[in-house]
């Protein structure tokens, strides 16, 4: 076993036992916390695969705009930060066989891809990551058209978010 | 390789033979080489912390026409340790209802974003943590985490006036983090990368030449990142007496005060190494690794000097002009900048350096002068406004 097994073993243990307390812990706060841990561990993923930009964007988003949001919504609309109520409801075996029958369907079908157990090798020295996503983005024949109408999309929920907060005098 | 032109590596090396002679595996051994490489870096960095503490005491008090700390040692200079002694042994109190574990580790993360800044600081051509070639996303990142430790710090200590600061610092960081990102995408369009080391090998000249007002924008919004005079809301002490730190006692006070001061002394970092040149000043980086991150500690202890400048001589700003100082005229300002310097650069891509610069240069100049006019209009009417009533008063009484 390599260090760099070792590594993803921790962080994937961290990942799903932060994920675990998310949903089971009973104060909010808390809850919106190890959510944070676990979009980190994310990132270390990222990292691990040696896809620095995508790592280094999870923390920018995920932790510093979406988690902060969360942790804002939640202390300036709630009073009682525990939550009392039942913390499963009368479907939970349901969703439980689906969660199963989910993870069952992913493991048997990358079981049939080559790659399945390959370990991410080191890029080739002059390797521009970075340069090449920025070019694929912007180029016509790669993803130039999801891109433009993901930013058309943000300005319409800009545009929105402007016209809901305005203040008419 | 000798231990004066590459010593990281040199020390690596000799190392590495050290440890594998012993019969370590060379993974484990790989990886204590690098554990100690961090040891080192975050040591050396905590012991500058320390002598800041020195610098700031002092320059604040040569603002303010007073002496400041010349009792314990040569000019004061052994006053941090013994302020660190005193931190040490107080009483640590953790207030009724707090949130101890979100509590203790609040000022251990507060701390801990800043170090992690310096993982991609490079110090000399070949002394630097790592060149990530996402570096400027990186600053961002980190400061995610320092907003972070400053929302669980008030939090969790059960107080008003900490909630209260602390809502005020992050609106104020996420406002400004916007015109940050763009200005910092300046030096990535001059340099074509994100990378700190490729920007610093790229400025032949200073990009504060080729961009001016972008240097002067970073800065501001340094200063608001950091929570400093005049932004610094988070802890206005007439109006929330300490904000988020207000229940922290002796060393996690402490780590709050280290990383601030350590904040403020990586921006002039990093201040000087976008727009300044980093470790580079006329050839003299040449002389060897260890001079050059002399260079770039210096610059940073000027840049540094340039934040303590502005805190001790401008007065706190209100939370409403502060915010939509940084909405309706940094950010729509350094997009202009942003828009106006790519489209210079594709244009004056084939020609002589020499017109290159004058281009850039003039264009900065231009852009500065119509924005100035523009607020100076702007001022002029909104005064008017304000004044209109008492004019008519007067002249109808």
């Amino acid at each position: 076993m390599t260090i760099m097994q070792i590594i993803f073993l921790i962080v994937g243990a961290v990942i799903l036992g932060s994920a675990l307390m998310v949903v089971t812990t009973g104060n909010l706060v808390h809850a919106a916390l190890w959510l944070i841990v676990t979009l980190f561990g994310v990132a270390v993923l990222y990292a691990l695969l040696n896809a620095s930009f995508l790592a280094v964007v999870q923390v920018v988003i995920y932790i510093g705009a979406i988690a902060i949001l969360f942790i804002f919504a939640v202390m300036l609309t709630r009073k009682e930060m525990r939550d009392r109520g039942p913390q499963l409801n009368s479907a939970w075996w349901l969703s439980a066989i689906i969660a199963l029958l989910t993870f069952g369907g992913l493991i048997w079908i990358l079981q049939g891809w080559s790659d399945f157990a390959r370990l991410p090798g080191d890029f080739p020295t002059g390797f521009d990551a970075v340069g090449l996503l920025g070019n694929a983005l912007v180029s016509p024949d790669a993803f130039v058209l999801p891109f433009e109408v993901a930013s058309v999309l943000l300005l319409a929920a800009l545009v929105g978010a402007v016209y809901v907060a305005f203040n008419r005098k | 390789m000798n231990l004066w032109t590459d010593p990281v590596n040199f020390i690596s090396h000799w190392l590495m033979s050290l440890l594998t002679g012993w019969g370590i595996a060379e993974w484990l051994a790989n990886f204590l080489i690098q554990l100690i490489g961090v040891v080192v870096l975050v040591s050396m960095m905590m012991l500058i912390d320390i002598l800041l503490v020195w610098v700031e005491r002092k320059v604040v008090a040569r603002f303010q026409d007073r002496l400041g700390p010349n009792r314990v040692g040569p000019f004061g200079i052994i006053q941090p340790f013994a302020d660190i002694i005193k931190l040490l042994i107080k009483e640590d109190i953790t207030p009724d209802g707090a949130d101890r574990v979100v509590y203790n580790l609040a000022p251990i993360l507060s701390l801990m974003s800043v170090l992690l800044l310096w993982a991609i600081v490079p110090l000399a051509p070949v002394i630097f943590g790592v060149d990530l070639n996402v570096g400027a996303l990186y600053i961002i990142a980190t400061g995610a985490i320092g907003a972070l430790s400053i929302i669980m710090a008030a939090w969790s200590s059960n107080n008003k006036y900490a909630l209260i600061g602390a809502f005020r610092q992050v609106a104020v960081m996420v406002s400004f983090e916007v015109p940050m990102i763009a200005t910092m995408l300046i030096p990535t369009i001059l340099a074509g990368s994100m990378s700190m080391g490729a920007i610093v090998q790229s400025q032949n000249v200073w990009y504060v030449v080729i961009a001016p007002l972008a240097a002067i924008i970073f800065m501001i919004t340094a200063i608001a990142e950091l929570g400093r005079a005049p932004f610094d809301m988070n802890e206005a002490e007439s109006e929330i007496v300490a904000g988020f730190h207000i229940e922290y006692t002796g060393m996690k006070f402490g780590l709050f005060y280290a990383g601030e001061l350590m904040h403020a002394f990586t921006f002039g970092g990093f201040w000087a190494i976008l727009f300044f040149g980093g470790y580079r000043l006329f050839g003299l980086e040449n002389l060897g690794p260890l001079v050059a991150a002399v260079i770039l500690l210096a610059k940073a202890l000027l840049g540094y000097w340039v934040i303590m400048w502005v805190k001790y001589t401008m007065m706190r700003i209100r939370i409403d002009n502060m915010l939509s100082f940084s909405w309706k005229f940094l950010t729509p300002l350094a997009f202009v900048i942003l828009m106006a310097t790519a489209l210079m650069n594709a244009i004056l891509r084939s020609v002589s350096s020499g017109v290159y610069i004058a281009g850039m240069f003039l264009m900065n100049l231009v852009i500065g002068l119509v924005v100035i006019e523009i607020v100076r209009r702007q001022g002029k009417r909104s005064r008017a406004r304000v004044e209109e009533p008492i004019h008519r008063a007067v002249a109808h009484p």
